[in-house]
């Protein structure tokens, strides 16, 4: 069973991080609508999931993370200050400036990024090759990557996916966004996914389908995943919602990427404080 | 710093290459049915929209899938269509790099790709910039490389491009640079175009720095020297002639591009030079050989010395 005050824990720091990718994309442009669908993700990844140490980021030991939806990296400097990389103030100050670490993409210069990402399509086979170099070493990690489902198009995710279920790297985790749209519009009308988890289970995945903003389910993921010595890659594939929380971003294609005037920004942060004031019953 | 170029720009007449390419596209579409458009889940981003509008039975968003893009538009091709390729520069040219080289040039097919983003002009890091295209699509046989002078160039470049033989890149920014071109003009593939006329030294730029050695020009004239601008818009096939003469008239080149100085405008420049056996004084100025930072394509081009202020004092330091 799930601990019921650990959800409520991070029911509030999803909220929070919501809160902080608005304050970023008021700062600069970011690509809003993917930041919001993961968020939910993220914050249990980061609050509940992973092993890390933020002040040793290269200890040996830790979990490894690729974001390989690289734009998602607004959503990641949120994730990663709350975690404790660095001050949200921080990123806030420098989010975009000329000459900065945060940029629109991640740079492996900033605490706690593990390798630059934008390119799509590249990250489960770093991911691969990571759990590749655990498993030569005896290290007891786990690597964990974070996708766009738009991204799942690239072919090269699949010759990871198939590389992955060869070596049997039971200690690779891969998290699917699956907001069903990508910066033209939809999936499913652009190439189309589905039938999507029969896809993961044919190349050989233990696939894990689940509402990507349920965070009693984000957390019995975590809570279930198969040993580290097993022998299959687990996909979890989070139905999510683009722009999920600010009602007037959801499901918007022109919300893909965008910057928020102080007034959006004002409003969307109250709409988020009364829901989460609504579904703690207060 | 970067602050006084904003304040700069923002007196300069700026079009997007990405809209006149749309609106080119679409017409001549109505006219040429062997045309046919493809992206890959950018179409919002190069305005291949209103192709898609007008002609939506040739219009292919084939989803976020360069190399299979690459390799349609070369099935495509060998059956007879014209196709137009875009997404961004970086992804064009390295992500499906050996679909356009094995699909596309060796079997010497039509494909026109239009690649945007180009150089640092995106701002948004390494990933996505397109500072080593010019270099790799050079190398390819069969391949004509362009980079469009000014924003508006595209539309002549695309009409000119309907009867040009063999595959070709073309290289535009990704919007809102400045307008070299206040009047007509005649385009001609291969052809680079003076845009001011001189005789102490000469500016050699292609696409997005053409502007800023014009402006480097001026700011040279108002020193007494005499700048004459190339617009090499074409970087392959190279006008050989126009950088012979440059050297034995002006003994002074600079080129400028934003591109690494591996591989691009410059080294076709100098591979000249070295060629005719021609005694000149010479430098290159372009994204010198590292991943760029993030910023806006003011800021950088001021930092790797490629702007305006950067072209003219190198071109001082060479007289
Ligand atoms: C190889 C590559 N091609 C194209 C792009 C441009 N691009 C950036 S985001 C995006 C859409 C991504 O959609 P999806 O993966 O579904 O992400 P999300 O909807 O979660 O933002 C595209 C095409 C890119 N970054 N990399």
């Amino acid at each position: 069973m799930v601990d019921q005050s650990t959800v409520e824990r991070l029911k509030d720091l999803a909220c929070e991080a919501r809160k902080n990718i608005l304050r970023l994309c008021h700062k600069g442009a970011t690509h809003i609508g993917g930041d919001l669908s993961m968020a939910d993700m993220m914050t249990v990844l980061y609050q509940y999931g992973m092993k890390y140490d933020p002040k040793r980021p290269d200890w040996e030991e830790r979990d490894r993370f690729i974001l390989s939806k690289g734009h998602g990296a607004g959503c990641l400097y949120v994730t990663l200050a709350m975690a404790g990389y660095f001050s949200m103030d921080e990123v806030l100050a420098k989010y975009r400036e000329p000459g900065s670490p945060f940029g629109e993409h991640p740079s492996s210069e900033v605490p706690g990024v593990e390798i630059s990402t934008g390119s799509l399509g590249h990250g489960l086979s770093v991911s691969v090759g990571l759990a590749l170099a655990a498993r030569l070493d005896g290290r007891g990690n786990r690597v964990f990557t974070l996708m766009g489902d738009g991204e799942t198009q690239e072919g090269s995710v699949w010759e990871a996916a198939m590389a992955a279920a060869h070596y049997e790297l039971g200690n690779l985790v891969a998290f699917v966004d699956r907001n069903r749209i990508s910066l033209d519009g939809e999936t499913e009308k652009l190439l189309r996914l589905e039938p999507y988890a029969e896809k993961w289970r044919a190349f050989g995945w233990n696939v894990v389908v689940i509402d990507g903003h349920d965070i009693e389910q984000i957390v019995a993921v975590f809570d279930n995943l198969p040993p580290v010595d097993s022998k299959k890659p687990t996909v979890v594939i989070g139905k999510t919602v683009k722009g999920k929380g600010v009602a007037s971003m959801e499901n918007d294609v022109n919300w893909h990427a965008g910057s928020i005037d102080a007034d959006f920004l004002a409003r969307s942060c109250a709409e988020l404080d009364e829901a989460r004031r609504r579904e703690r019953g207060e | 710093m970067a602050q006084e170029t904003f304040q700069f720009f923002s007196l300069i007449e700026k079009m997007s290459a990405r809209e006149v390419y749309g609106k080119k596209l679409a017409e001549i579409g109505k006219t040429n049915d062997r045309i046919v458009v493809l992206t890959a889940d950018l179409m919002r981003s190069n305005k291949t929209g209103d192709f898609m509008k007008a002609h939506p039975d040739r219009f292919f968003n084939i989803g976020i899938a360069e190399q299979n893009m690459m390799g349609i538009a070369a099935g495509l091709a060998l059956d007879g269509k014209l196709p137009f390729v875009s997404t961004m520069a970086t992804f064009a040219t390295m992500r499906a790099c050996e679909q356009v080289r094995t699909d596309i040039c060796y079997a010497n097919l039509p494909v026109r790709i239009v690649a945007t983003h180009g150089g640092l002009t995106t701002g948004a890091g390494p990933t996505h910039y397109g500072q080593e295209d010019l270099a790799i699509m050079r190398s390819l046989p069969n391949m004509t490389v362009i980079a469009p002078g000014d924003p508006n160039q595209i539309g002549k470049v695309v009409e000119a491009s309907i009867e040009w033989e063999g595959p070709m890149y073309i290289r535009i920014g990704r919007g809102g640079e400045p307008v070299v071109y206040k009047e007509d003009y005649t385009y001609e593939i291969g052809k680079s175009i003076t845009v001011r006329e001189g005789d102490h030294i000469t500016l050699i730029a292609t696409g997005s720095i053409v502007f800023y050695a014009v402006a480097a020009a001026e700011m040279l004239a108002a020193e007494g020297i005499r700048a004459r601008v190339i617009d090499m818009h074409t970087i392959k096939p190279l006008d050989r002639q126009a950088v012979i003469k440059a050297a034995k008239e002006t003994g002074a080149i600079v080129t400028a591009e934003d591109h690494n100085i591996y591989g691009g405008l410059g080294s076709a420049v100098a591979e000249v030079l070295a060629e005719e056996g021609l005694a000149c004084k010479f430098r290159r100025l372009g994204i010198p050989d590292l991943f760029a930072g993030y910023g806006e394509p003011e800021y950088l081009y001021h930092l790797y010395g490629y702007d305006a202020e950067g072209i003219c004092s190198a071109a001082k330091a060479l007289l």
